[in-house]
């Protein structure tokens, strides 16, 4: 047993790092206040190869493994928890889905210039009124022709306001419940198909989130991705991986809080001692450290298990609801650690704790892990 | 087009360094490493070079221990295309100048039409390899270059200058040896791709031998010697002048003008 | 809980006033633009319920710090800002007047304040002085006839909007904690000016700002109590005031739960087993803190020592909040998150409640010794 980052993965982890600190970080604060979208960062992202981690490079990807895809998803949100949403979302859930069940033309067309950067892409499965079952999904597709009718509307897309490439999710046959949801993949020019308004929310906020409608939109059948009826398995399989990146981000989030915390704990002079040196905040510090290492190795087993083509649901779905929870609760005690300043907005911590709380909703609420979870150990 | 940039390995500028016990050498044990930051332009500056002109190759080359790998790769994983490490034990304790006379004896085996340095190293400070380079080289120099064009046939470099009081633009004939300033560029950062593709790639190695000094050691070559560290005096405290803001602007242009001299 | 109906009747009243009222106040607009509730506060006069606690001769309703608790609650419920707004208002800026001051300051002060025609404020937080108050710097020499204060304070609710506050101040730099005074300064004194505007996580639309003496001359006879019993003042002042933020703790959880309810009864998430856990747990921590507040208000009305009470309930009342309101956005799921709901603010403004008037480290270390003390153990 080796519990330790290979060669190359410490190498990704340390040019990732460095970007991210030195790049990332300083505009945080400006991106979460003006809830503009990232755009420069992407780009420069892209040129990095960090929108296309997972896809070989033959599909203009950097082909790296899951572990890296991980260290990468936690080096970004660390510095900007935005930044790291709308990465893991290209890369798990839109660019991934494309390799492993797009034809070899979907990929030439579809993948290639997302892997490289060139088009963000979004996933849209979310709707108002579905609550934990898809297979109640009210979006549909009809065929007509060589060509499928779009119609419905999906909330909280990540990257909507730019993406350019939706992997949509739409009832095929609403009485088949699950199997009758098929994937398919939009371009944002299709006639029909319009995003609303930016989600003014909680945290994340500069990730461009909005609802998407699709009027009559023709999608050509050569755009279904996988077989009709397929989607839902495509939907899920991309989320077992989508949590590796929301168990990384959350991880990201809380070492963040933590580092701040604990400098100004040496700083921060209360009663004659740094406040660090009391009790009742090591405690607050040392809960802070043990969950965040605690929370990475779940993240990294799951990663060692997808990277060893091991199935790897459960694994990802315990390190997403442990590492969402300890986030949340750490990030809300780096605030205390701080005080009043922490309830400023001179400090980072109030935004480390703003942007956790999402982390244990999206790509499957707490209560989902619980479901996939608990099936998973009755097995 | 054959560009060799030559570069050193520095101590990370957010590393505290710690004079070593005989006081006259850096305690390194525990510094993180990094590529010295004017040679990232110069590197930076090759490989851009490079994709413009659509052939050549970029060449790092440094003189240095084994770890020196670390940055000739952190180069090879910008883009560049080769990296050669000078070192052999016998180098231990080589001086600037030293260093400048084995570069130079490896480089004129070499083709090349420009070679690019940074225009100094963060932790000596020294400025000296590119200007003796030049010197033992017999090539043109220009120094601290903020803006570098060719000519279409790129046998003519337009390099610019940047002073405090104006901006001097230079020609010169290739080969030359330039060295880069900030603002010559804004690095890349490393991709995935580019770190996979450096850990593949061979680093060549030369020793002592193979810069025709077999047996002869360093001691001819080197002129200079450290004899000294120190840390530098520890800043006065800042004095907080008392009294109402009247009196005390009264005071401070009292301790500005009398005091610090300084108005 | 057993409330008289004369309490029933005056929560029903308070309450009906700020669902009523309130909303129409563009609450969201004004918290995103940190935009003070003027309009609010005018209501708040109006409904008489700036000087709940003090006796009618000085301006109040002649009211018990039960009905001030309700009084908070209530407002909080609807409008974390506005709960805080009042509760500096009494409990900080008048409530020291009202305990500490002579009968010629509680006329010229305290009645203005109960009626409403100034708001009040209080100055002890320092930038080197947040839980250590008695790290107080700023500094008050004796005059002729007046006292000059200089230094700074920090954090301080209602800064930019009141005429009256109640100030700390170092009066003999060789007695550490006995050496600190309190003063009543009024907005217009020269050398008083407002510093620094924060920008908050949440409860944005109160005003806190920093408090500057440069060279402030204060009256002599605007000496609060004796000179050197400031940490005193300020000490018995916030054991009060703690009652108050576990209210407002209080109303902010209780937003949280009925705004969950609201949302379970139009999404039918009764049925869910995790959905039932959560409001249970929300449930039974509120109505844990609503008793624990209430008792430490009726131990004060009662004449009898509540410093360990009122910080047990601070405690557990804030971090009830804390965790209702996170439980909340967890039920709600991404539209809890969305600024089209309500429940993020309540996450947002919930954690003030853990920090102002003593962190729930400091409620801790109260508790604590106050134990201690009970049991002969100090």
């Amino acid at each position: 047993m080796k519990l330790e980052l290979t060669a190359d993965q410490q190498a990704f982890q340390e040019e990732v790092r460095k970007f991210a600190q030195k790049e990332l970080a300083p505009k945080a604060a400006y991106h979460d206040k003006t809830q503009e979208f990232p755009v420069e960062s992407l780009k420069k992202m892209a040129e990095m190869g960090l929108l296309g981690m997972s896809v070989p490079a033959e599909y203009d990807g950097a082909g790296v493994d899951s572990v890296t895809y991980a260290v990468v998803i936690l080096e970004i949100s660390k510095a900007d928890a935005s930044c790291g949403v709308i990465v893991a979302v290209q890369n798990s859930l839109v660019a991934l889905p494309l390799y492993k069940w797009g034809t070899e033309e979907q990929k030439q067309k579809f993948l290639k210039p997302l892997a490289a950067g060139l088009r963000i892409g979004a996933y849209c499965l979310t709707e108002p009124n579905v609550g934990s079952d898809p297979g109640d999904m009210e979006t549909t597709a009809v065929m007509e022709g060589d060509h499928y009718i779009l119609n419905g509307t999906k909330t909280f897309i990540t990257s909507a306001q730019k993406a350019e490439t939706f992997v949509v999710f739409a009832a095929t046959d609403r009485k088949a419940g699950n199997k009758g949801i098929s994937c398919f993949v939009v371009d944002r020019e299709t006639p029909g198909l319009s995003v609303g308004p930016k989600e003014d929310m909680l945290g994340v906020r500069a990730s461009g989130t909005a609802a998407v409608t699709f009027e009559n939109c023709k999608i050509p059948v050569g755009n279904r991705l996988g077989q009709e009826g397929g989607g839902f398995r495509i939907a899920m399989e991309a989320l077992d991986c989508g949590r590796i990146g929301i168990a990384a981000q959350a991880i990201g989030i809380a070492e963040a809080a933590f580092e701040a915390s604990l400098q100004y704990s040496r700083e921060r002079k209360q009663f004659g001692q740094p406040i660090g040196d009391f009790q009742m905040i090591q405690a607050m510090l040392v809960k802070m450290a043990t969950e965040i290492e605690a929370s990475r190795l779940l993240l990294y087993l799951a990663a060692y298990k997808k990277d060893k083509g091991e199935r790897y649901s459960k694994e990802s779905s315990m390190a997403k609801l442990f590492a969402s929870k300890m986030a949340v609760e750490n990030t809300i005690n780096a605030v205390q650690i701080f005080g009043g300043y922490g309830y400023t907005k001179d400090y980072p911590v109030e935004r480390h704790m703003r942007d956790s709380k999402v982390t244990e909703i999206y790509e499957g609420t707490s209560q989902i892990q619980n479901l996939v979870i608990a099936k998973a150990i009755a097995k | 087009m054959n560009i060799i940039v030559c570069i050193k390995q520095v101590p990370d500028s957010e590393a505290q360094v710690k004079i070593a016990s005989d006081g006259k050498a850096l305690d390194l044990d525990q510094v993180k490493f990094v590529l010295n930051p004017y040679d990232e332009f110069a590197v930076e500056e090759a490989i851009r070079i490079k994709e413009k002109k659509g052939d050549g190759t970029v060449t790092v080359v440094s003189l240095g221990p084994p770890r020196v790998k670390d940055a000739l790769r952190s180069a090879l994983a910008m883009g560049a295309d080769q990296a050669v490490l000078l070192w052999d034990p016998a180098f231990e304790g080589l001086d600037s100048h030293g260093t400048a006379v084995l570069l130079s004896r490896y480089l004129a085996g070499q083709t090349y039409d420009l070679i690019l340095l940074g225009k100094q190293a963060i932790d000596d400070d020294m400025s000296y390899i590119g200007p003796a380079l030049a010197d033992l080289l017999k090539l043109p120099l220009v120094s601290v270059v903020t803006k570098l064009e060719f000519s279409p046939d790129y046998k003519t470099a337009f390099a610019q200058r940047e002073g405090e009081r104006g901006v001097e633009k230079i020609e010169v004939s290739l080969p030359a040896v330039l060295t880069a300033q900030k603002g010559l560029n804004e690095p890349r950062y490393a991709s995935l791709m580019g770190i996979m593709k450096a850990k593949k790639k061979e680093i060549q190695e030369v020793n002592a031998a193979a810069l025709g000094m077999e047996g002869s050691g360093t001691s001819d070559l080197v002129k200079s010697r450290v004899t000294k560290l120190d840390y530098p005096p520890k800043r006065p405290p800042g004095k907080i002048v008392p009294g109402d803001a009247a009196t005390a602007a009264k005071e401070l242009v009292r301790l500005l003008r009398e005091e610090a001299k300084i108005i | 809980m057993f409330l008289s109906e004369r309490h029933e009747a005056f929560r029903k009243e308070v309450r009906e006033f700020a669902e009523h009222e309130l909303p129409n106040l563009r609450i969201q607009e004004k918290e995103e633009e940190n935009v003070f509730p003027k309009a609010a506060v005018e209501l708040l006069i109006r409904q008489g319920l700036t000087g709940v606690p003090f006796p009618e001769k000085y301006g109040g309703a002649g009211k018990d710090t039960l009905s001030y608790c309700i009084t908070v609650e209530e407002i909080s419920r609807v409008w974390g800002s506005l709960g805080l707004t009042l509760a500096a208002h009494i409990s900080l800026g008048s409530y020291p007047i009202y305990h500490f001051g002579t009968e010629e300051q509680k006329q010229k002060y305290l009645a203005p304040l109960a009626r409403g025609e100034v708001l009040g404020s209080f100055g002890l937080t320092e930038p080197g002085a947040g839980s250590d108050a008695s790290a107080t710097k700023t500094v008050a020499e004796p005059g002729d006839g007046h006292y000059v204060l200089s230094g700074s304070k920090n954090f301080i609710t209602t800064a930019n909007y009141a005429d009256t506050f109640v100030v700390t101040a170092v009066t003999d730099r060789t007695k550490g904690a006995k050496g600190i005074s309190a003063f009543i300064v009024e907005r217009n004194f020269p050398g008083f000016s407002i510093g620094k505007k924060e920008d908050k996580l949440g409860l944005r639309a109160s005003d806190t700002a920093t408090l500057v003496f440069d060279n402030c001359q204060v009256p002599e006879e605007n000496l609060l109590g004796q000179e050197g019993q400031g940490f005193k003042i300020f000490m018995v002042t916030l054991d009060g005031g703690r009652i108050s933020i576990g209210a407002m703790a209080l109303g902010i959880a209780q937003a949280s739960l009925d705004e969950c309810l609201e949302y379970v009864r139009t999404h039918k998430l009764q049925d869910e087993q995790w959905v039932q856990e959560k409001i249970a747990d929300m449930t039974a921590r509120i109505q844990a803190a609503r008793h624990l507040v209430y008792h430490s208000a009726w131990k004060k009305d009662a004449g009898e020592p509540f410093g360990k009470e009122s910080a047990i309930a601070k405690y557990f009342a804030s971090e009830t909040a804390t965790g209702s309101a996170s439980s909340a956005i967890s039920i709600m799921g991404l539209d809890g998150i969305s600024k089209r709901y309500p429940a993020e603010r309540f996450f947002r403004d919930a954690k003030l409640t853990e920090i102002g008037e003593g962190t729930s480290q400091i409620q801790k270390i109260v508790i604590a010794r106050n134990l201690f003390k009970e049991r002969g153990l100090l």
